[in-house]
């Protein structure tokens, strides 16, 4: 299981070479001086702006559509609703549809994918549900346009939400979809319906995680231009997975995937995945016009309908001892999957692969149910699962301390999985069908130094001291562990090109990672160059032909491992060609600062500009007996499984007693990642994390009205956390490196952003000690927050004095 | 998420711009800073059919602090204004309450007049003026006039402007004396619209410590910015000790009406409102006590 | 591009140089700059006013060029992040701050950001974390959690005190 391929033979992965550096990021240049090119950048002569016309309705049938006054609005080119295009497949996520039998049995997995089509069927199911797509010259017109699109619904009972979706009665969603519900599953590890059958101390407690959305800074957009005299089409997209765009769009458009081409560019952020209608309507758009046309989202458009998250209620209980040992969890969750179900099983599944996060227990059952509702549909959104579950997990274990008394950070550790158990079975399969295995790591120690670096005796006198001045400090934790570098694959191919310049392309494709440095510290480390002697061209489909992309904290993992190994390939191929040019043996050689030598004599050297010509076809080609011409190779990674990073995140908060107004006051993350290939860029990664993390603790929810009607339409009432919301945060990191890949590496895109709902709302929990707060709703807004302490002042008041 | 399409007019002159107002009425649409009427137009929530842009009117964009009063023309950007020499000293109040309209790029555009004309609720010039005995000037086709505060906002958005009037100048008086003031906010984020808001004046007896005056007004809790005024009675001649505040402060339920959104319910905002009142109150009467008003410390 | 129905020309000064093009009257100076005049480096991450990504300074102050219309800025200074950097293509140290102390992931953001602290420091050298973050405060990122961003600020300070010391005054209101 564990992979025997490695890369350290030549460069140690930590040391002297190029991987675990902090370097600056050769992205940088081009984005601070404006000259990014994100995707509303791209000029192409003659190009026609799209404006979609959207569902005002969450659930209704469309009676009338009438297009006809659009069409001959100023400036517009054509207009299309769902029957002009009622060919094109509907758009749906491979990793959701492919299940696997062994998985399917042992979890009783049932399954109803529900894809959404391109533009509405003859009835809308969400408000911002694309219905008529209007093309122009200019985007202002294509929206003059759409008021003059005529469409009259005929409104249809609303499923307001998961509770009410699975209500008896309940509206249907689909006809096909009996009681809503789109997917169910009931995991079970050990025998925890034996363990609550044997008495003993039990709590429960039903948690609710708000929905909220991705909220990337660059709205997402496509542009397509068809070139149709070859038949070719060439696709610009902020999408992550430029092979899956391909995939559609060649089979949307009808033409070989060969011929469509999917081109990356600069790309302001995801913070979850998804393929989306428009990203298959507006190529057919252009191909049936013969022109380029493109599509800018919009935030109103964005906030509607782009990659909601969450959105589950929990209902919770947990068995234990007096000593504090958690011995059994029974959860039940239902998930608002919203009006279709592309995802499937994706997100609520990882809930259950995450829920038990770094703590021993035993004995645990999850029911998952996906539940249509009258809202967007809803994605992985950073985290994807692993929020809630540590929300529910990490808020029970807080409240198992609080019955018995004890510290949270002493319950932890008696619950922690020991390093000694490492690598641990969790006792559960994960959506491949393979038990789930944390391969390495040391959770005590990192609590340890979590409550260190946090100075955890220093700020509890220090909130002795404040109770004192009248004011409410709390410290919260939580802990995290994240399945990382999700597969199937990632691939690379590496080239040196006749000037000895190295050229990397990937199949992922960063829109913030800092692929283009990270990637290019890896080849380096393995040619003998500098990062800045790399040009990594990562999401091109024309550079490579297979590809993933990037989503799940997986392109280090993935990607680097595949640039690691096939840039390795491509150094064996250098060093036996200079070789027989040095007329040494390849193992003597030492490949350094562009330049192959034997050992100690450095001035006997050929360079690899001289070795890419020789290693060029033709006649001065020297190239050993056997060898392929050209310094390329390719290599595709597939990891054997998931690789888990972890995290402890300690957090103190303030907490305004009158207003319910909470204010992180420091934060604290230690985290194993492995190896780290540039540990600014990690960092980065945490800080943007926890940030997110904040928002989703306290700002930040999708809110729909009881009528489905979206209350958050825009950045007014959508709130993202600003810098004035987060506190300092301080860093650091143990490394066990990732056995499952050579170079050791786990995901850190999404860790940070798991534990802060969690230790955020224990810090409140706490900071009102000994008030018992009911905190089991994220975001904890300040009327919330104030209404748990007034709730619980009152049922304090009511018991008599003790 | 672009504009519908619309005429432009820029006058240059108060005069050209009252010229085309009677031209227009109902079917012009003042624009002042922008920072409110553009997004409106952006997410075509209204189509006007002409857009008179005072941005021109150079005539309008002044502010100068003259004894007690401080005199702002209509075009006066927040940011100008709070940039008035020793308006922190002068009037904490005024000076806070700038600070917490949006951010720095939204004061750098935005103007007093439009603030006032635009009659949000939730905005700190409407209270200011209601509590420092604000005018607004008013020029038209049928001449100007000025409107006492209390006089002039209605109710949500709404104000006795009539389509063909322009605001031109806003004064408010300073408090004299062991005065004090500050603004206070609840606002989910730093910038934002406020779930609730209050402006507290305060003056002591020169004689005794006891309050000689109080001034209390509220944001985003009534249709439009509303004074405490059973507050302040409560208050004036009463020693100024904390329980007497709360108490006072108590009593603003009666002046409120606030509505439920998803940043607060009506409860949430009547509690906001209660401890936002005592809270700036306390400020207010600390300040005036220690002839803390203005201090170099305030600034900023 | 072609000229649309009630298009008007429009000159205006754009990073020290003469610029001109045409805008019907509902154009924003976002839109402008982007489309007409091809200086994409100003982005627009919500087209209400507030993300801040469209942040530009109009004569020497900070404003969203999305809550502004382009007929509004005929004759005025308007100063883009394009215009940051020296001719040599030497950075102007507040990009350089930004690179080093890794304030930028994604980089959509960042232009506006980067106005906004040219502002910033023009009115005091010296901020506190405090006054950084209410100063930022009306441009929102979703990648950095800020903290660098905050960094990058001190940085950028502290290598403008040292290039040019006499540099700005005044208070932040």
């Amino acid at each position: 299981m564990e992979t025997s391929a490695s890369l350290a033979v030549h460069e140690p992965a930590v040391g002297d070479g190029w991987v675990g550096r902090r370097i600056r990021r050769k992205e940088d240049r081009r984005l601070v001086t404006g000259q990014g090119t994100y995707l509303a950048d791209l000029r192409i002569p003659g190009t026609l702006e799209a404006a979609f016309l959207r569902s005002t309705q969450p659930h209704a049938r469309i009676v009338n559509l009438d297009v006809s006054e659009a069409r001959s609005s100023a400036g517009v080119v054509a207009v299309f609703t769902g029957a002009d295009l009622a060919g094109i497949p509907p758009v749906s996520e491979p990793g959701g549809r492919d299940v696997n039998p062994v998985h399917a049995e042992a979890a009783r997995l049932e399954v109803r994918p529900k894809p959404m089509p391109a533009l509405a069927d003859g009835v809308v199911r969400f408000v911002g549900q694309p219905v008529a797509v209007v093309v122009a010259t200019d985007r202002s017109r294509a929206e003059d346009a759409l008021k003059h699109i005529v469409v009259e619904y005929d409104p249809l009972p609303v499923v307001a939400d998961a509770e009410a979706g699975v209500a008896p009665g309940a509206p249907l969603l689909h006809d096909d979809v009996p009681g809503n519900v789109a997917a169910r599953f009931l995991a079970v590890a050990g025998d925890p319906d034996g363990v609550f059958a044997s008495g003993g101390r039990r709590l429960r407690e039903r948690f609710m995680v708000g929905r909220m959305a991705a909220s990337a800074m660059e709205p997402r957009g496509i542009l397509a231009a068809p070139d149709p005299g070859r038949g070719e089409l060439t696709v610009w997209c902020t999408n992550a997975r430029p092979h899956l765009v391909r995939q559609y769009v060649s089979e949307a458009v009808g033409v070989p995937a060969d011929s469509v081409r999917v081109l990356p560019t600069d790309m302001g952020g995801s913070f979850g995945t998804g393929m989306f209608s428009e990203d298959v309507v507006v190529p057919v758009l252009a191909m049936r016009l013969g022109r380029p046309v493109r599509w800018i989202e919009d935030r109103v458009e964005n906030l509607a309908s782009t990659r909601h998250g969450r959105d589950q209620v929990h209902e919770v209980e947990v068995a234990y001892d007096a000593d504090g040992r958690i011995l059994a969890i029974r959860d039940r969750m239902l998930v608002d999957a919203g009006a279709y179900n592309m995802y499937v099983i994706t997100v609520s599944y990882n809930v259950a692969a995450h829920f038990r996060n770094q703590y021993h227990i035993d004995h645990f059952s999850i029911e998952g149910v996906n539940v249509l509702t009258n809202r967007a549909p809803v994605t992985p959104v950073r985290g994807a699962g692993r929020p809630e579950a540590t929300f529910v997990m990490d808020r029970v274990l807080d409240l198992v301390a609080d019955d018995l008394g004890l510290d949270p950070a002493e319950i932890r550790f008696r619950n922690l999985i020991p390093a000694d158990a490492m690598p641990y079975e969790v006792g559960l399969l994960y959506r491949d069908g393979q038990p789930i295995v944390y391969d390495n790591g040391d959770y005590p120690d990192q609590l340890r130094r979590a409550l260190h670096l946090f100075d955890y005796e220093g700020w509890r006198a220090r909130q002795r001291e404040e109770r004192d001045h009248g004011r409410r400090i709390g410290i919260g934790m939580s802990c995290f562990v994240e399945g990382s570098g999700f597969g199937p694959f990632e691939g690379a191919v590496v080239r040196i090109d006749q000037n000895g310049h190295v050229m990397v392309a990937t199949g992922a494709r960063p829109h913030g990672q800092s692929l283009e440095t990270t990637l290019a510290q890896v080849c380096a480390d393995q040619l003998g160059v500098s990062p800045n002697e790399v040009t990594v061209r990562a999401g091109d489909t024309t550079a490579i032909p297979f590809g993933v992309g990037t989503f799940a904290s997986r392109s280090a993992v993935t990607a680097g491992t595949a640039v690691g190994m096939a840039s390795h390939r491509v150094r064996e191929k250098v060093l036996a060609i200079a070789a027989l040019l040095l007329e040494v043996g390849p193992d003597d050689l030492d490949l350094r600062d562009g330049r192959a030598f034997p050992r100690g004599a450095p001035m006997r050297s050929v360079t690899l500009r001289e070795i890419a010509h020789v290693a060029a076809p033709g006649p001065r080609s020297r190239l050993p007996e056997g060898m392929e011409p050209g310094l390329e190779a390719t290599y595709y990674f597939v990891p054997p499984a998931v690789t888990f990073s972890s995290g402890t995140h300690v957090v103190a908060v303030e907490v305004d007693e009158e207003t319910g107004f909470v204010r992180p006051l420091r934060y604290v993350s230690v985290d194993d990642c492995g190896v780290m290939l540039n540990p600014t860029v990690v960092e980065g990664q945490i800080h943007g994390g926890i940030a997110h993390g904040i928002g989703e603790a306290l700002l930040e929810e999708v809110v729909y009205g009881e009528d489905g009607q979206l209350l958050t339409a825009s950045y007014m009432d959508y709130l993202l956390p600003t810098v004035a919301d987060v506190p300092e945060i301080e860093v650091q990191h143990q490394q066990f490196p990732s056995p499952r890949n050579p170079l050791g590496i786990k995901g850190v895109g999404e860790g940070g952003a798991v534990s802060p709902p969690a230790a955020i709302a224990n810090a409140v929990a706490d900071a009102m000690k000994p008030l018992r707060l009911r905190l089991t709703r994220v975001p904890l807004t300040p009327e919330r927050v104030l209404t748990a302490i007034r709730s619980a002042r009152a049922e304090a008041d009511a018991q008599p004095e003790a | 998420m672009k504009p519908p399409p619309f005429d432009y007019r820029a006058p240059e002159t108060l005069a050209e711009a009252v010229a085309l107002v009677a031209e227009f009425g109902e079917d012009g649409k003042l624009l002042a800073g922008g920072q409110s009427l553009i997004p409106v137009l952006a997410l075509r929530l209204a189509s006007p059919r002409v857009l008179i842009d005072l941005n021109g009117v150079a005539e309008l964009e002044y502010e100068r602090l003259e004894g007690d009063r401080l005199v702002i023309g209509a075009m006066s950007r927040q940011r100008s204004v709070r940039k008035l020499p020793g308006l922190a000293r002068r009037c904490a109040a005024i000076a806070e309450g700038i600070d917490l309209i949006g951010h720095v790029a939204i004061r750098n555009r935005g103007t007093v007049g439009g603030s006032v004309a635009h009659a949000d609720p939730a905005a700190e010039w409407p209270a200011l003026l209601l509590v420092l005995d604000g005018e607004i000037d008013v020029a038209g086709p049928r001449g100007t006039r000025t409107v006492a505060a209390p006089a002039f906002f209605e109710s949500f958005f709404t104000t006795v402007l009539a389509p063909d009037e322009i605001v031109t100048e806003v004064r408010v008086t300073i408090p004299g004396g062991r005065s004090g003031s500050t603004f206070l906010e609840l606002a989910r984020r730093h910038g934002d619209f406020a779930i609730a808001g209050a402006v507290a004046a305060v003056t002591l007896s020169e004689r005794d410590g006891t309050i000689a005056d109080a001034r209390v007004g509220l944001i985003g809790v009534a249709p439009t910015a509303v004074r405490a005024t059973s507050t302040e009675e409560a208050l004036r001649g009463a020693r100024p000790t904390g329980a007497a505040i709360a108490d006072a402060a108590a009593l603003v339920g009666g002046h409120i009406d606030p509505a439920s959104d998803i940043h607060g319910s009506a409860d949430y905002r009547r509690q906001a409102a209660r401890v936002l009142t005592r809270r700036a109150l306390t400020r207010a009467t600390e300040r005036a006590a220690g002839s803390l008003e203005g201090s170099a410390g305030l600034a900023g | 591009m072609q000229a649309l129905p009630g298009e008007e020309k429009i000159t205006l000064r754009v990073n020290g140089v003469e610029r001109t093009g045409r805008a019907e009257p509902r154009m924003t100076l976002a839109d402008f700059l982007r489309d007409r005049l091809d200086l994409t480096g100003t982005h627009l991450g919500c087209e209400h006013g507030v993300c801040g990504a469209c942040t530009v300074l109009l004569d020497g102050r900070s404003v969203r060029s999305c809550l502004m219309l382009a007929v509004q800025a005929r004759g005025h200074d308007i100063a883009t992040v394009e215009g940051l950097a020296a001719a040599d293509g030497t950075l102007h140290p507040v990009q350089e701050a930004f690179s080093e102390e890794h304030g930028l992931q994604c980089g959509f953001c960042t232009p506006g950001f980067l106005m906004s602290v040219v502002e910033l420091l023009e009115e005091d050298p010296d901020p506190s974390d405090d006054d950084i973050r209410i100063w930022l405060s009306g441009n929102l990122c979703r990648c950095t959690g800020y903290h660098n961003i905050v960094a990058a600020v001190r940085n950028a300070a502290s290598r403008m005190r040292t290039q040019c010391p006499d540099a700005g005054r005044g208070d932040l209101g």
